[in-house]
């Protein structure tokens, strides 16, 4: 029992994180209707910023100090999320403002083969590292119910923290800033929004900083826990079954379809992985999701899709 | 002046309906044709055949096989890699296992897995459409990912997980000279190609097209969206498992299933967004434009003496990718092939405008 909680609390970790990426992937849907493949790239991207960043700026300020250090770097990172978001905007999303929607998931997909060359050229391709300067050693908790109790790593309590810091912070975002109500305005009908003078161009802009910072927070939290490399693109690629899990549309959605799929898939790795062979992890969200999508295509929370003619 | 139609009458329901109805075009064929099976073979190096032209000539037709599917049917795919390495190993299987196998038969039987396959997960099309199926299509990838790696079976028990094929014949002539290996899938694409010309002019591309451009209006004039959407599905699926079996084949010779990853998939994405959409033609147009960059850029550096590394050079070409593709999407979302036609619209009036 203890094991089996241990994997289940694995699995909940990791599917915060999916849940991170597919808090993006969501908002960026929901605010202007594109299918953003480009999330994960984001995320590397802010992680390669934030752990060069961290690593360049102490020596040239002469900061010895780990946690300003970190705060600097987060800031910088911050600002260059939201220069990419405008960059994005104005040479991706304005061009292409009307096109189908397959032609702008393909321009995602260039954007994330861009963004994946260009972070790795000037931030460098190796394996780095993220330091928020927590101790490696797990703790053990629960140790009088169960024997020998359950090992948590302090980073991934720290993970949970931040996503659940971050998801409050949108909350708050979106509920009571003036900001938010305009984004969640366009995201209800764009038309309207746009005749009630809301500049949908500027929205976007917003929107996709909103989800390059999430981005970041994801990056920052992952890439301490694994280290920042090429992998954590692909790995971000697995927001695409959490959002259909979920909803493409419902922000809880995207939090509680992460949540299922790290739990699904470590338990699946751990309990059927010696009977079938290992690796399940690698495609066990993606056959969840095809049989969310045969059973149930608008996922957990998301809307009926509905086409008229 | 060279390219004019004045004249060319058309006097039966047969000629207006062939295939090139232009003299012309005819000619122009007739003569590509001519190069790639006579001129080339006799002039070309064998590091062209090796690294630009056999490779040019597979991609040329999963291309095909996934515009079909994607350019005309508008289901989009990200698991086109699954349905190559589904080929691949489906015709390694058939050639080791049972002796004697001839080798266009195993592509043919890799092609038909392949297309199994490529209908069981075009089966969720019926019910999602555009993103959704991206998403299904992605399952397909990482799914075969996986199952080449794992089951033992498929690899014919090898230990190191990569398998190889031996000496290569067809109908008792050897296929193993760059030359020949050239040849022989020049013969097989010329034939694959003509085929998807034909059916894409047919009944069947037609319900295909009726389904991207709207289908609920097709479902009206009476096309069936099951049948439409799953014949696309099977017919894509076969080529590119064609492809799969000749890329391993002819061009790896031994490969392992990291050939076939989800990079392939957005490789081959990509040759039909530049090539152009919904065009056989410009699936080669695409193929060529993918082979030949990545190679200008490793090696064009070194020609004009600019030092730069392996990876600096792979990461350019991601970035340039990653533009062009924006480029393309904006500036000319039919890609080449539009170009191409345009090219030949004004060629009819040159040079006298009016």
């Amino acid at each position: 029992m203890g094991f089996f909680l241990e994997v289940v609390l694995g699995g909940l970790m990791a599917g915060v994180l999916y849940s991170l990426v597919a808090l993006g992937f969501v908002l960026i849907f929901k605010a202007s209707g594109v299918f953003n493949f480009a999330q994960g790239a984001m995320v590397l991207f802010a992680a390669l910023a934030m752990a060069r960043l961290a690593e360049w700026i102490p020596p040239m300020l002469g900061i010895e100090n780990l946690l300003l250090a970190n705060l600097i770097a987060f800031a910088l990172a911050v600002v260059i999320m939201i220069a990419l978001a405008w960059v994005i905007e104005r040479l991706v999303l304005r061009p292409l403002v009307n096109q189908e929607a397959i032609a702008l998931l393909m321009a995602t997909l260039g954007v994330t083969y861009f963004l994946d060359g260009f972070g790795q050229t000037i931030w460098g391709s190796d394996v780095y590292e993220i330091n928020l300067g927590i101790s490696k050693d797990p703790l053990i908790i629960l140790d009088k119910v169960f024997e020998g109790g359950i090992l948590v790593n302090r980073d991934d309590i720290l993970a949970a923290a931040i996503a659940i810091a971050l998801v409050a912070l949108l909350a708050l975002f979106f509920q009571k800033t003036a900001t938010g109500r305009a984004l969640r305005a366009v995201a209800d009908d764009h038309q309207a929004a746009q005749s009630i003078g809301i500049p949908l161009n500027r929205i976007w802009v917003i929107v996709w900083s909103v989800a390059g910072f999430v981005a970041l927070v994801a990056g920052m939290v992952w890439g301490s826990k694994l280290g920042v490399q090429f992998s954590l693109a692909i790995l971000a690629l697995k927001a695409l079954p959490v959002v259909i899990l979920g909803g493409f549309t419902s922000i809880p959605g995207a939090i509680i379809g992460g949540l299922i799929i790290g739990v699904g898939e470590k338990v699946s790795e751990v309990y059927l992985g010696p009977i079938i062979g290992g690796g399940l992890e690698n495609w066990f969200a993606y056959a969840l999701a095809l049989v969310f999508l045969l059973i149930r295509p608008q996922g957990l929370f998301g809307e009926r899709i509905i086409d008229r003619v | 002046m060279l390219y004019r139609e004045n004249g060319q009458f058309k006097t039966t329901y047969r000629g207006d309906q062939q295939i090139f109805p232009i003299l012309q075009d005819r000619w122009f064929v007739f003569a590509v044709l001519l190069v790639a099976f006579v001129g080339i073979p006799l002039f070309a190096s064998e590091y062209l055949f090796r690294a630009i032209l056999i490779p040019f000539i597979i991609l040329s037709l999963a291309a095909i096989g996934l515009n079909l599917l994607v350019g005309y049917c508008g289901q989009i795919s990200l698991g086109s890699g699954a349905f190559m390495a589904v080929g691949a190993y489906a015709a390694y299987n058939f050639f080791v296992r049972i002796p004697g196998m001839n080798l266009i038969l195993a592509f043919v039987l890799g092609g038909l897995c392949a297309m199994l396959v490529g209908v069981v997960f075009g089966i969720p099309s019926l019910r999602i459409r555009g993103l959704y199926l991206a998403v299904a299509t992605l399952a397909a990838q990482f799914f075969s990912d996986w199952i080449f790696s794992r089951v033992a079976w498929f690899t014919n028990n090898s230990s190191s997980g990569s398998v190889s094929v031996p000496q290569l014949s067809v109908f008792g002539i050897s296929v193993s000279t760059p030359v020949e290996k050239y040849l022989f899938c020049l013969t097989l694409v010329s034939v694959f190609a003509l085929l998807a010309k034909n059916l894409v002019r047919g009944h069947i591309g037609r319900s295909w097209m009726a389904i991207r451009d709207m289908d609920v209006a097709a479902e009206v004039i009476g096309i069936r969206p099951v049948h439409a959407k799953l014949t696309a599905f099977a017919v894509s699926s076969f080529y590119i498992g064609v492809a799969g079996a000749m890329w391993a084949f002819v061009h790896l010779g031994s490969w392992e299933p990291l050939a076939f990853d989800v990079n392939r998939s957005l490789n081959l994405l990509f040759m039909i967004i530049i090539g152009g959409l919904g065009s056989v033609m410009g699936s080669f147009f695409g193929a060529a434009f993918i082979v030949i960059l990545p190679i200008l850029l490793n090696r064009g550096p070194e020609w004009l003496g600019i030092p730069i590394s392996t990876a600096a050079a792979t990461h350019l070409e991601f970035m340039i990718f990653g533009s062009l593709i924006v480029f393309f999407l904006i500036v000319e979302p039919h890609g080449l092939a539009r170009l191409w036609s345009i090219g030949k619209e004004k060629l009819r009036l040159w040079p006298f405008p009016h």
